[in-house]
């Protein structure tokens, strides 16, 4: 590996109101080499790479990017057209491509002269051609990107990136929505690029990838960086101790035996124009002392079901049995009532009501109940004490329990869920991507209190997309894939993953 | 570069403030008009006050204009906090006060007793009739209630109009078109002698302040804010979302009609087609600068009718034209608009490499 310099950011720091994001937070990058950057989130990566292609003005601070001879100039800052011309590209983990064009379309958009009288499309064609060749990322450049699916679309998005002469890339969470097998070949791709000269910084969580395809591991926390490593001299722990600056316990599961079924999913189908929402002759079934961990690509009926689940959609045929009742008339009211607890997948939207009160969010799913209110008059006092015993149980930290619950952070409201639904004894626990986006702390608190309410007799169904949180967590596993559920009996990465790519196997 | 960032929750002050700054600034930039029409700026604004303070009955006068708007604006309060655009309550006003005359002018004789609360209790449900229609074609049918209850206000007027031709003109009105009046022990009490001011002004403010406790202190409050807040997330914890906006869309309706009742039995005594100059309208305006809270309404009707009444006087005493009202009423609407997103954002400038507060 050569050392030639192709990025250094310099002392880059940036404030959003009294929240530092960045905190003088310098970083180099060579040819050819592949760095992770790595950080909880709130760390400060996405921050910091929004500066560096110019989304973000920084409060301070300077970059300096190579030009293709190599002499280091600085980057204009605040600019993203100033980033791209040198040589700065980016893959956000949301794609920005126009759905109604082809591949190749896409991939030219904005590179061409905006008053040219004809386009130069073989001209194109050959470019793209000469990089998917070299690169070996491959896309059908004539399809509809509406078509293509996730893996490939986002070949298009770096394929855009290259067209572009981009000789940095950055990857924001780039394997977040692939099947474990997607990913492997994202990372064969990247090494053949990087081989070519192109710097690449990856931005992930997940630790088994940063160390199995970086070079070298950078980490942010609390908006400082705070460290850096040779990927060959880390493992996961001396990663995962300079993520959160401690070691954290690993929840462990104790061997329970399960109890009676406390949901029943019979020939559950629902029916959708969009293949994302459709749900297909599922069957499952939830003990008490159990947890079932649902793994699947993202899109693939998990909101669906959890939306059946959580009474949100009513299922087009089926039966859901809670507790050994058939509910006949799912609603998010009914299902409360039979004993369903919903930590749902965007608590900023579902979850809580963000313009009232912690104390009111922590109630309102137990309007009725007499403790609650009377004669139709909410007990202002009852509601304070529960709100004051819960937040500090469930340590929910934040201005108090009369402030707006939007203005805790992720984790506390996730705690003020959690608070929500664990207090009612529920029996079946539904938890949507429960722990997507959280710090490991709070992370750690949701994993340990998912074991206590399975534990004391609930049934828990798991749905994630990370699929390490399944691993650690559940009892069985099934997998999600196009609105069909298949029982998988192995815990093996590799047939899970071909699973949850549809494969049968 | 400028760039507009939210704050994390507007102070008290903000949300005290920024309304009565707005009306401040409103009457301010009346000064421009005034100055152009060649009036002497301190005795036009000088005549205003007096319009409004300079005697009881100028005062009494104020009043007696904000009672309808205490209405309206009450009923575009309930329905937008429930983010309800209910923008009919000038039909449902119309609605209200045609069956106030529809019972209260002759239809039955019983003693006042029993036809006041009798006229109260249609001339309510009529209103609420009015926006049932939008709202059930709203939960049931996903039709936005902007445009169907603003179209239906047309339809009601025109329906107005050809009943006080027909079924409802008066049969000793010489043709004109209008109602029979509203029979002696129908009509709302005056609260004082020899002034138009009455007890409709009483019911306005019961209800004002019934409707701050249920909306702080009740459950159907409680679901009505969170509806209103997040529905999705109200829907998630279980509150019947279309149940709890028919419910609000009822009652905002109801208190519509109410403007009418209390302007047909309690001023005019009978119904024309100009009854309302617009206070279904200015009731929205009343609400936005009451912050949707029902006590503001008060205090809000009370500033616009000042507005209102002040500029009449004014306009009387000094030859400048009476819409300048319309213009303040107006221009204090877009200052709280204005006024309402800087309190919630903050626009800074950002300087490259330098740090910014």
């Amino acid at each position: 590996m050569t050392l030639q310099k192709v990025l250094s950011l310099n002392a880059l720091s940036k404030r959003f109101g009294s929240v530092v994001a960045n905190d003088a937070v310098s970083l180099e990058l060579h040819r050819g080499e592949v760095l992770a950057l790595l950080g909880e989130n709130g760390a400060g990566k996405t921050t910091l790479m929004n500066m560096l292609f110019g989304h973000y003005m920084p409060d301070g601070g300077s970059i300096d990017v190579a030009t293709p001879s190599g002499d280091m100039q600085p980057l204009t800052l605040g600019h993203p057209q100033a980033a791209l011309s040198a040589g700065i590209g980016m893959v956000h983990q949301h794609f920005t491509l126009a759905e109604n064009l082809s591949a190749l379309d896409n991939i030219t958009l904005g590179s061409e002269p905006l008053f040219a009288l004809r386009r130069d499309r073989a001209g194109a064609r050959a470019k793209v051609q000469g990089i998917m060749d070299r690169t070996g990322l491959t896309a059908p450049l004539d399809t509809p990107v509406g078509k293509l699916s996730v893996g490939e679309r986002q070949r298009v998005e770096i394929l855009k990136a290259l067209y572009r002469d981009a000789r940095i890339l950055v990857l924001d969470e780039p394997t977040a929505v692939l099947t474990p097998q997607e990913a492997d070949t994202l990372f064969e791709n990247i090494g053949a690029m990087t081989r070519d000269g192109l710097a690449v910084i990856f931005i992930s969580h997940k630790l088994r990838e940063v160390l199995a395809f970086s070079h070298r591991i950078a980490v942010l926390r609390h908006g400082v960086k705070v460290g850096e490593i040779a990927t060959s001299d880390a493992d996961q722990r001396v990663i995962a101790r300079m993520m959160v600056g401690e070691d954290t316990p690993t929840p462990t599961r104790a061997a329970m035996t399960p109890g009676a079924p406390v949901l029943t999913l019979s020939g559950l189908g629902l029916r959708s124009a969009a293949a994302r929402d459709r749900l297909t002759d599922v069957n499952l079934t939830v003990h008490a002392h159990e947890i079932l961990g649902i793994a699947g690509v993202s899109g693939n009926g998990q909101s669906a079901l959890a939306a059946v689940i959580s009474g949100l959609r009513r299922p087009d045929s089926g039966s859901i049995q809670v507790d050994g009742v058939e509910i006949l008339n799912p609603n998010p009211k009914t299902m409360i009532k039979a004993g369903v607890g919903r930590i749902p997948e965007d608590r900023h939207h579902d979850g809580i009501v963000g313009a009232m009160s912690v104390a009111e969010n922590m109630i309102i799913e137990r309007l009725d109940d007499p403790l609650v209110q009377s004669n139709g008059l909410l007990n202002r006092d009852a509601i304070a004490t529960n709100a004051k015993t819960l937040s500090q149980s469930y340590d929910v930290r934040g201005p108090g329990i009369d402030a707006g619950a939007r203005l805790l952070s992720g984790g506390n409201i996730q705690k003020l869920i959690l608070a929500r639904v664990f207090e009612q004894n529920a029996r079946l626990i539904l938890a949507n991507q429960p722990i997507r986006g959280l710090d490991m702390g709070a992370a750690a608190e949701v994993s340990r209190r998912l074991l206590e309410a399975r534990a004391a007799g609930a049934g828990v169904l798991l749905i994630s997309e990370d699929l390490d949180e399944i691993l650690g967590l559940a009892d069985r596993i099934m997998v999600i894939h196009d609105g069909q559920l298949t029982e998988v009996s192995s815990r093996n990465r590799e047939d899970i993953g071909l699973k949850m790519a549809g494969e049968q196997t | 570069m400028i760039r507009i960032e939210p704050r994390n929750a507007p102070g008290r002050l903000m949300t005290l403030g920024v309304p009565v700054l707005s009306a401040v600034i409103a009457l301010a930039l009346a000064a421009i008009p005034l100055a152009l029409a060649g009036a002497d700026l301190t005795v036009a604004y000088g005549e205003m006050v007096k319009g409004v303070f300079g005697s009881v009955f100028a005062f009494s006068e104020m009043l007696t204009r904000a009672t309808p708007l205490m209405f309206t604006g009450l009923a575009a309060a309930l329905a937008f906090r429930a983010k309800l655009w209910n923008i009919g309550a000038e039909g449902q006003l119309y609605l209200g006060a045609m069956a106030a005359v529809a019972i209260g002018a002759g239809a039955v004789d019983i003693p006042g007793i029993f036809l006041i609360p009798l006229i109260i209790v249609l001339g309510a449900a009529a209103g609420a009739a009015g926006m049932a229609v939008p709202a059930l074609l709203k939960t049931r049918f996903g039709a936005d209630e902007v445009v169907t209850t603003l179209l239906l206000n047309f339809i009601i007027l025109i329906f107005v109009q050809m009943m006080l031709e027909g079924a409802l003109q008066d049969p000793m009105g010489l043709g004109w078109p209008q109602s029979a009046p509203i029979l002696d022990q129908g009509m709302l009490p005056q609260l004082m002698p020899r002034m138009r001011m009455h007890s409709g002004l009483i019911l306005a403010l019961v209800l004002a302040g019934v409707a701050q406790f249920m909306l702080a202190r009740s459950v159907w409050g409680f679901r009505l804010r969170a509806v209103g807040e997040n529905a999705a997330a109200a829907r998630h914890a279980g509150i019947g979302v279309n149940r709890s906006l028919f419910g609000v869309a009822i009652l905002s309706g109801g208190l519509a009609g109410l403007a009418g009742v209390s302007e047909v039995a309690g001023l005019k005594g009978y119904l024309t087609a100009d009854l309302s100059p617009g206070f279904g309208y200015t009731g929205i305006v009343v609400a936005m600068l009451a912050g949707l809270s029902p006590v503001g309404v008060v205090i809000s009707a009370l500033f616009i009718a000042s507005v209102f009444v002040g500029a009449d006087s004014m306009s009387r005493a000094m030859g400048v034209s009476s819409y300048l009202a319309d213009l303040v009423v107006a221009m204090s609407l877009l200052c709280v608009l204005v006024g309402g997103f800087v309190a919630r954002y903050r626009i800074t400038r950002s300087k490259p490499a330098v740090a910014a507060a």
